[in-house]
C-alpha cells in the first residue's frame, strides 16, 4: 500500500504525536508499505527518507497558547504538490480538528482518508465559529481513529459522528528488554515529564513525598524531565531535598531502564490526557505503576487491575498508597505479571494490525488519493466549456 | 449610482447565492459517494465474516450441534433478503458468539491443520465488522445532518437520491477471539 501520513506538528520539537507518528511509519514500512510523512519542519532539520517538508511552522496565539502552525498559499501549494506526487492509496492525517497542517490536507485532497483524533480538547470558541467551514472538510474524512473510549466520548460530544478506537502503539519488547541500572534501584519511585507543567502531576507527587519518607526513609525519587528542578523542591522539608534525583532530559533508552529500574511509577498527573501512554511505556518495562483516576488512565489500567488508582490531585491517598505498595513486594509482583499481560494489546504488533484493517477497509475499491480540483466559478454556472 | 443599487447589486447577491446552491450539491454528492464506498466496504466485510463461518461450519472440526448453528446463521447472512439483512447478520453474530464462548473452541480451531490461519481470519472478520459498520453509519449520520437543512429540503438539492439508512445490528464479537492480550496468544 502506498501510504501518506500527516503530522501536524513540527517534526523537530518533541511531542507525542510526532512519536506517533514516526513509530508508525517506521512499523508500516517494516511491513513491506510505501510511506511517505508530511510534516512541518526547518528546512535545516536533518530528516528520516520518509519525511516530507511542509515548510517551516509559524507561532501563532491560538486557545491560550502558542501554537506552531502551517497555513497559507506555501504550505496549501506543498500540500497539494505532496498529495499530487504520492499517489497515495490511502492518507492518513492527525488532529484534524485543529488549524494545522492536516485541516489544510483535508480541504485539498480527496479519496480515501483517515484521521486520529489524539486530544479531547473541550470545544473553542474558535471551532464554534469555524464549524461550518470545519465540517464540510471534515465530512471528507471516511474513517475516524480516536486513542481511547474517553477520546471518542468527547470527540461524538463535541464534533457528532462516530470513530472506531484504536489506542496508541508502543513497541514493548524495547521495554520489556532494557537493562535496569543499579544505581537506579532499590526503594526508588519514578516520575517522567515537564518538571514545570502543573498539569504532569509532580506537585502533588511533591505534597505525598514528606508523608511517604515519613513511613519509609530510605525512598528515593527519580524525577526525568524537563524544568526548573530549584523551584520543583521549593516546598520540601530541606532535610528531604537529596531524596529527589533529577536526571533532566533522558533518552529513550534511559527512559526505559529508569522504568525498568524502579519499585514503583507514579504518574500524578492532574488532567489533560487523553490516552496515558507514559502507562503503557511503564507497565511494559514490568514497572508497578500507581496513577491518578483519569478516565484515560482508569481505562489503560484496565480499570485499576492493571496497576493501582488514587483521587486525582489527592496527595494524602497518594501518599498512602505508595507506601502500602512499597512495603507489599507480593502485590507488586501480582501487577507486574498482569501489566506485562496487558499490554500486548497496545504492542504495535496489535495496533498496526488494527489500524492496517481500517486502511483496507476504506481503500478497498475505492479510486485513489488525488488532488480535490477546485470546481471554477464558471464550471459552476454552467458556463465552463469542456 | 441607479444601476449600481438596482442591477449590479442583486446581480452579485444572485451570483453568490449560486455558487453557494452549487457548492453545497457537490458537497452533498461527495457524501452520498462515500456513503456508497463504505456500504460496498461494509458488505464485504459481512459477506467475509459469512464465508468464513461458513468454511468452519463445513470443516468438521467443531461438533456437530456447533456446526449446525453456524452453518445455518451463516447461510442466511448470505442468503437474506435486503429487508432482514440486519436480522440476518445479527444472528450470526450470536451464533458466533454462542459457539465461540469459551477459549477451548477456539484452540481446537486453531489446533486443527490450517486452522491458525481460519482463527486469525475469523478474528479478523469479527474485527472489522464494526469497523466497517461505524464507518458506514458516520457517512450517514453527515449525509442525513446536511439534507436535513432547510436550503437543501426545500430545493431538493439531493435530487433523487434515497433518503440515507444506517445499518443497525448486533456486531459484537465472541469475546474469546476479540480478546487482545491477558494470554490469549495472537
Amino acid at each position: 500500500m502506498r501510504i501518506g501520513i500527516v503530522c501536524p506538528y513540527s517534526w523537530d520539537v518533541p511531542g507525542g504525536v510526532q512519536f506517533h507518528v514516526r513509530d508508525l511509519a517506521e512499523h508500516l514500512d517494516r511491513l513491506g508499505h510505501e510511506v511517505s510523512v508530511l510534516a512541518p519542519s526547518d528546512d535545516e532539520t536533518p530528516l528520516p527518507p520518509y519525511v516530507v517538508s511542509a515548510g517551516r511552522a509559524v507561532p501563532v496565539p491560538y486557545n491560550g497558547s502558542v501554537a506552531r502552525l502551517n497555513f497559507g498559499f506555501l504550505s496549501a501549494a506543498r500540500v497539494r504538490r505532496w498529495v499530487h506526487e504520492g499517489r497515495f492509496d490511502v492518507l492518513h492525517i492527525h488532529e484534524p480538528a485543529t488549524p494545522s497542517l492536516a485541516l489544510l490536507t483535508c480541504w485539498a485532497a480527496q479519496g480515501p482518508i483517515v484521521a486520529t483524533f489524539h486530544t479531547s480538547n473541550p470545544r473553542s470558541r474558535a471551532m464554534i465559529a469555524a464549524y461550518p467551514i470545519l465540517q464540510p472538510a471534515l465530512e471528507k474524512i471516511s474513517a475516524r481513529i480516536a486513542v481511547s473510549e474517553y477520546a471518542r466520548r468527547t470527540f461524538v460530544e463535541h464534533l457528532g459522528g462516530d470513530a472506531v478506537v484504536i489506542p496508541n502503539g508502543v513497541d514493548v519488547d524495547f521495554f520489556a528488554r532494557a537493562e535496569p541500572k543499579a544505581e537506579w534501584q532499590g526503594g526508588t519511585i519514578g516520575f517522567i515529564g515537564r518538571i514545570d507543567e502543573p498539569r504532569k502531576g509532580l506537585p502533588v507527587l511533591m505534597r505525598a513525598l514528606p508523608r511517604i519518607l515519613e513511613s519509609r526513609p530510605e525512598t528515593r525519587l527519580l524525577v526525568a524531565g524537563r524544568g526548573d528542578e530549584e523551584e520543583a523542591v521549593e516546598d520540601l522539608p530541606a532535610g528531604m531535598r537529596d531524596r529527589v534525583e533529577f536526571l533532566g532530559m533522558v533518552s529513550d533508552e534511559d527512559k526505559a531502564r529508569l522504568l525498568r529500574s524502579v519499585d514503583l511509577y507514579v504518574a500524578p498527573n492532574t488532567g489533560g490526557e487523553s490516552f496515558g501512554i507514559i502507562l503503557v511505556e511503564a507497565m511494559s518495562s514490568g514497572a508497578p505503576v500507581l496513577a491518578s483516576d483519569l478516565d484515560a488512565f482508569a481505562q489503560v489500567l484496565d480499570g485499576g487491575e492493571a496497576g493501582e488508582l488514587f483521587p486525582n490531585e489527592d496527595a494524602g491517598a497518594l501518599a498512602e498508597a505508595a507506601v502500602r505498595l512499597l512495603a507489599d513486594p507480593e502485590r507488586r509482583e501480582r501487577l507486574r505479571a498482569y501489566g506485562s499481560r496487558h499490554v500486548r494489546r497496545f504492542d504495535w504488533s496489535t495496533v498496526g494490525a488494527d489500524i492496517l484493517a481500517v486502511y483496507e477497509t476504506v481503500a478497498d475499491g475505492a479510486a485513489a488519493v488525488s488532488p480535490d480540483e477546485r470546481i471554477g466559478l464558471r464550471a459552476r454556472l454552467g458556463l465552463a466549456r469542456d | 449610482m441607479p444601476t449600481m443599487t438596482t442591477v449590479i447589486l442583486p446581480a452579485v447577491a444572485v451570483l453568490l447565492i449560486g455558487v453557494y446552491l452549487s457548492w453545497t450539491a457537490g458537497r452533498l454528492d461527495r457524501l452520498h459517494a462515500r456513503i456508497d464506498a463504505a456500504r460496498a466496504a461494509l458488505d464485504a466485510q459481512l459477506l467475509r465474516r459469512a464465508s468464513i463461518a461458513q468454511e468452519l461450519a463445513t470443516a468438521g472440526v467443531l461438533d456437530p450441534a456447533a456446526s449446525m448453528v453456524l452453518y445455518q446463521a451463516a447461510h442466511d447472512a448470505r442468503q437474506a433478503a435486503e429487508e432482514q439483512r440486519e436480522v440476518a447478520e445479527s444472528e450470526l453474530s450470536q451464533a458466533l458468539r454462542a459457539v465461540f464462548d469459551e477459549s477451548a473452541q477456539v484452540e481446537a480451531v486453531r489446533a486443527a491443520p490450517g486452522g491458525e490461519d481460519t482463527a486469525a481470519e475469523l478474528a479478523a472478520a469479527v474485527r472489522r465488522v464494526p469497523m466497517a459498520r461505524r464507518f458506514h453509519n458516520d457517512a450517514v449520520r453527515a449525509a442525513r445532518a446536511l439534507r436535513r437543512h432547510r436550503t437543501v429540503r426545500w430545493l431538493r438539492l439531493a435530487g433523487y437520491a434515497p433518503f440515507p439508512l444506517a445499518f443497525e445490528m448486533d456486531d459484537e464479537p465472541p469475546p474469546a477471539l476479540a480478546d487482545r492480550g491477558n494470554g490469549a496468544p495472537q
